[in-house]
């Protein structure tokens, strides 16, 4: 059939193939199509050493493998992204292959910006509490202007600008910004549209 | 919920508050979708799916169940997610159930549809290339340039399908087709001599070059230029095309089609934000939460990446900390300021008179040697480069003033004290109003040369027979010309000045040479170079239908040119525009090119009149008297219904209706806002409240 042809095209002849039901489900539940499903396995089992390759839905890939991958080596909040998406129990940060569908999906066009949102939420939340305070937002603020010392805004710089965010954002003047006033302040901002577009 | 209707709460704003619409559908909007809302921080997904379980006992008629994907959720909790779902919509009615799964096939056709068009696009892959090692800013420079190459070709297919197609069909006599030229009446005979000098006879070589590049000789009576389509009635088989009106009324066409797919595409990329004050772009909270590229792949770029935030971020900090001490500056200095900006100002308005005196001078300075060497008809004694250079005076004139303006107006600004985005935007404006006032120069001086009349006979035509007797075409010669040189220009500089400064910066090592570098990639001065073109383009298609055509190719090569420069020959800026801004902008300068276009075309059909040597409009006093011409054709009712929509007694209360409707919402504009403000501030002092600190689930 053609989707079972396409699949074996995208492998290059040699793994095994995703299974129809498989992907028709995951074409339902992610928002990417099927090209970028058969495209994302493919380059998930190049990941994975040869003789897993076999189960690799079922395989999961070291955290050092993933940050490997072109799209999260040049970015800040790689160690981020993979703590978020990752489902593994022993805190390794080992992604399987739905986790990888899952965090490529999020970074798609065709993603609502409601659920990007949520996850950029989730990515700059460094301490995992459910705010983002005054810490969260200076690693953020460190991690976009680049690792070294001279890339650092001064104390000064830092004071101002986290009390500019705040002013901004943090409609219950509570000092901290929860995850609906991260929505809505995100909602306005017209750069957020294009945000996190891989691919 | 947040506000309790309670008594002990000061009940009149309160009240006040949950009359209002807006506020009642958030009521009902939170209603549905906040059990979920609260428990996503905390919870996580256990609680958010727990939420669902329970969400059909909730759910009324109006609120639409999202699909699992759009929860932020894992795949396996998603999978379980919509397991639920499905058994659920066993407890709906049929109709329910049948609405539902029909919503989804829908879904599913529109995203395929949408999936195949996206391959359709034109240079989907190195616009995606580009996004990569570059970033969005210049991204969204070829995006528009691709944009541009669109609109140009509907434009052409437009001009080519209603003009030139019937007008070459009827003149070879195609499909049983005909036209005839009715001579004008009422007017003198020597208005309608016209006889283009293709060329006959043995000519040089160089002749044909030279008619190329500017347009005369055997280039004159081809399609391209307004002097062609001399048909003032055309028949195809048995019906009747009126092509006079049909030229007329694609013009509108292509400016309608322009001005509409333009401002579809800013609205669609900018949000408009009547509530607040800020300005969405600068705002700390975009550059900080939406700051970080995702596309960029490559570590260099990353880096450059990292520079320009840090860059950014700290310009932004130090502009807030100048303000401050603006507000602290004393009378004294003030006034000192002022009177400074104001002499810069006036030195300003000098350069640009100067530009445009001299546009002024080297147009009537070509109009008068190039014309008087063909009228006489004499083997030019100028020779072949100086007859062309004579062509190309104006262009040229114009050409420099667009380079030489821009670097006085960035070396005044220094000294006019304001802050630096506010610098870099007021020099950008300065540098668009000077591009395109010249164009205007050029024009205004063109038409006073052909409306130039001394005798009575001339005044009998109303414009200058003997020098311009097909002037339409002379104006359209004119476009051409300034749309092939200003193409020769960027392949020029691409050829012999990027690619020789990009081997001496690569070979020789010596200091003054690597402290130049390479050129850098500026977004905005290319942007304005390609909005420069797409003006003359738009001005000149009326006078030239087929210069869209010559457009789209043109954009076609400066896209490969321009990418090519990009990657091997410049360095990325320093301080690149944001995406979402530089799209705005590169809009609304486009949109300023196209009203700057209405004003030459609207004079040209309405108020010059017609050259009644050449064109369709020969019979009528100017080009705009067709439409009337074709109105007194149709039948009484619906010209008098036509007439009346045109008098003032339907003009001024529909005037009147259209200011009302505005100022309503100007009205609830500002109601939002005060609402809004005031939410905000119970926001606040519900953190407070000891009721809600209990109340809360």
């Amino acid at each position: 059939t053609g989707e079972a042809e396409a699949a074996r095209a995208a492998m290059g002849g040699s793994a095994s193939l995703l299974p129809r039901e498989l992907l028709r489900e995951y074409q339902e539940l992610t928002f990417l199509s099927k090209q970028e499903i058969l495209l994302a396995y493919k380059r998930f089992s190049e990941l994975l050493p040869k003789e897993e390759r076999e189960n690799a839905c079922s395989a999961r890939v070291p955290k050092s493998q993933i940050l490997t991958l072109p799209e999260l080596r040049a970015n800040p909040f790689q160690h981020q992204i993979c703590r978020v998406f990752s489902t593994s129990h022993n805190g390794d940060h080992s992604m399987s292959f739905e986790d990888f569908l899952d965090m490529l999906s999020v970074f798609s066009d065709s993603a609502t910006s409601d659920v990007k949102s949520h996850y950029a939420f989730r990515i700059f939340d460094f301490d995992d509490d459910g705010t983002l305070d005054r810490k969260d937002l200076e690693k953020l603020v460190n991690c976009l202007t680049g690792q070294g010392e001279e890339s650092r805004l001064s104390n000064a710089e830092m004071e101002q600008l986290i009390q500019n965010i705040l002013e901004e954002s943090d409609i219950d003047k509570d000092g901290t910004i929860n995850l609906s006033e991260f929505q809505h302040v995100v909602s306005r901002s017209p750069d957020f549209a294009r945000y996190g577009v891989l691919q | 919920e947040v506000f309790l209707p309670e008594e002990t709460r000061g009940a009149t704003p309160v009240d006040f508050l949950q009359q209002l619409p807006s506020y009642q559908s958030a009521l009902r909007r939170r209603a549905t979708a906040g059990t979920q809302e609260r428990r996503a921080a905390p919870q996580g997904p256990a609680g958010l799916l727990a939420a669902e379980g329970h969400r059909p006992q909730q759910e009324g008629d109006e609120v639409a169940v999202r699909p699992a994907r759009e929860y932020p959720l894992t795949i396996a909790e998603k999978r379980r997610l919509r397991d639920c779902q499905q058994a659920d919509i066993k407890y709906l009615s049929g109709w329910k159930q049948w609405k539902r799964t029909s919503s989804k096939s829908l879904k599913k056709v529109l995203s395929e549809v949408k999936e195949l068009s996206s391959y359709l696009k034109l240079w989907r892959h190195d616009i995606h290339s580009i996004e990569g090692k570059f970033g969005t800013g210049i991204q969204s420079y070829f995006s528009f340039l691709r944009f541009l190459v669109l609109l140009n070709f509907i434009i052409f297919i437009l001009m080519f399908s209603l003009v030139t197609l019937p007008s070459i069909i009827s003149k070879y006599g195609m499909f049983n087709s005909s036209f005839a030229k009715i001579p004008p009446k009422n007017i003198e005979p020597h208005c309608t001599v016209y006889e283009p000098s293709g060329n006959k006879g043995l000519v040089y070589f160089y002749t044909y070059l030279k008619d190329l590049l500017s347009g005369t000789g055997f280039l004159e009576v081809t399609v391209l230029f307004y002097g062609y389509y001399t048909i003032d009635a055309e028949w195809i088989g048995i019906h009747k095309y009126n092509l006079p009106l049909a030229y007329l009324l694609a013009t509108f066409a292509y400016l309608a089609l322009s001005l509409i797919w333009i401002i579809k595409r800013s609205v669609g990329g900018f949000k408009q934000n009547l509530v607040h004050n800020e300005d969405p772009f600068q705002s700390y909270c975009n550059k900080v939460f939406a700051g970080w590229d995702f596309c960029i792949t490559d570590p260099n770029a990353a880096r450059l990446k990292h520079r320009s935030l840090q860059y950014e971020l700290q310009t932004d900090l130090e502009e807030e900390r100048l303000k401050r001490k603006e507000a602290d500056r004393t009378m004294k200095e003030k006034l000192c300021i002022y009177f400074l900006r104001i002499f810069i100002n006036i030195i300003v308005i000098a350069v640009l008179s100067g530009c445009f005196y001299s546009i002024y001078r080297a147009t009537v300075f070509s109009q008068e040697n190039s014309n008087v060497s063909i009228r006489h008809d004499d083997v030019s004694n100028m020779n072949f480069q100086a007859n062309l250079l004579v062509q190309y005076l104006p262009s040229i004139v114009i050409t420099l003033a667009n380079f030489i303006a821009p670097q006085i107006f960035s070396f005044l600004i220094r000294f006019e004290d304001y802050s630096p985005a506010f610098e870099i935007r007021l020099t950008l404006m300065r540098c668009v109003f000077v591009r395109l006032a010249n164009i205007g120069v050029l024009l205004f001086s063109l038409w006073s040369q052909i409306s130039y009349c001394a005798t009575d006979k001339c005044n009998a035509c109303g414009y200058n027979y003997e020098l311009y007797p097909c002037w339409e075409s002379e104006v359209g010669q004119e476009m051409y010309k300034l749309m092939i040189f200003d193409f020769i220009i960027i392949l020029a500089v691409f050829l012999f000045v990027d690619f020789p400064r990009k081997l001496l910066v690569t070979h020789c090592s010596c200091k003054p040479v690597q402290w130049c570098g390479l050129q850098e990639f500026g977004i905005s001065d290319n942007v304005l170079e390609i909005i420069y073109g797409q003006t003359i383009c738009w001005i000149g298609t009326f006078f030239s239908p087929l210069l869209p055509a010559i457009a789209t190719i043109k954009y076609f090569i400066i896209f490969y040119i321009k990418k090519i420069s990009l990657i091997h020959t410049r360095k990325p800026a320093a301080r690149p525009i944001r995406a979402s801004s530089s799209n705005f902008f590169f809009l609304v300068v486009l949109l300023i090119g196209l009203v700057l276009a209405f004003i030459p075309l609207g004079i040209s059909i309405a108020h010059i009149p017609s050259s009644k040597a050449c064109g369709p409009f020969r019979n009528f006093n100017t080009s705009w008297a067709v439409v009337p011409h074709t109105i007194d054709g149709f039948p009484t009712r619906l010209q008098q219904v036509l007439y009346g929509i045109a008098s003032e007694a339907f003009a001024v209360p529909f005037f009147m209706v259209i200011c009302l409707v505005m100022f309503y919402f100007i009205a609830l504009a500002g109601a939002h806002k005060r609402v809004v403000e005031q939410l905000r501030e119970q926001l606040v002092m519900v953190r407070f409240d000891p009721l809600f600190c209990t109340a809360k689930i």
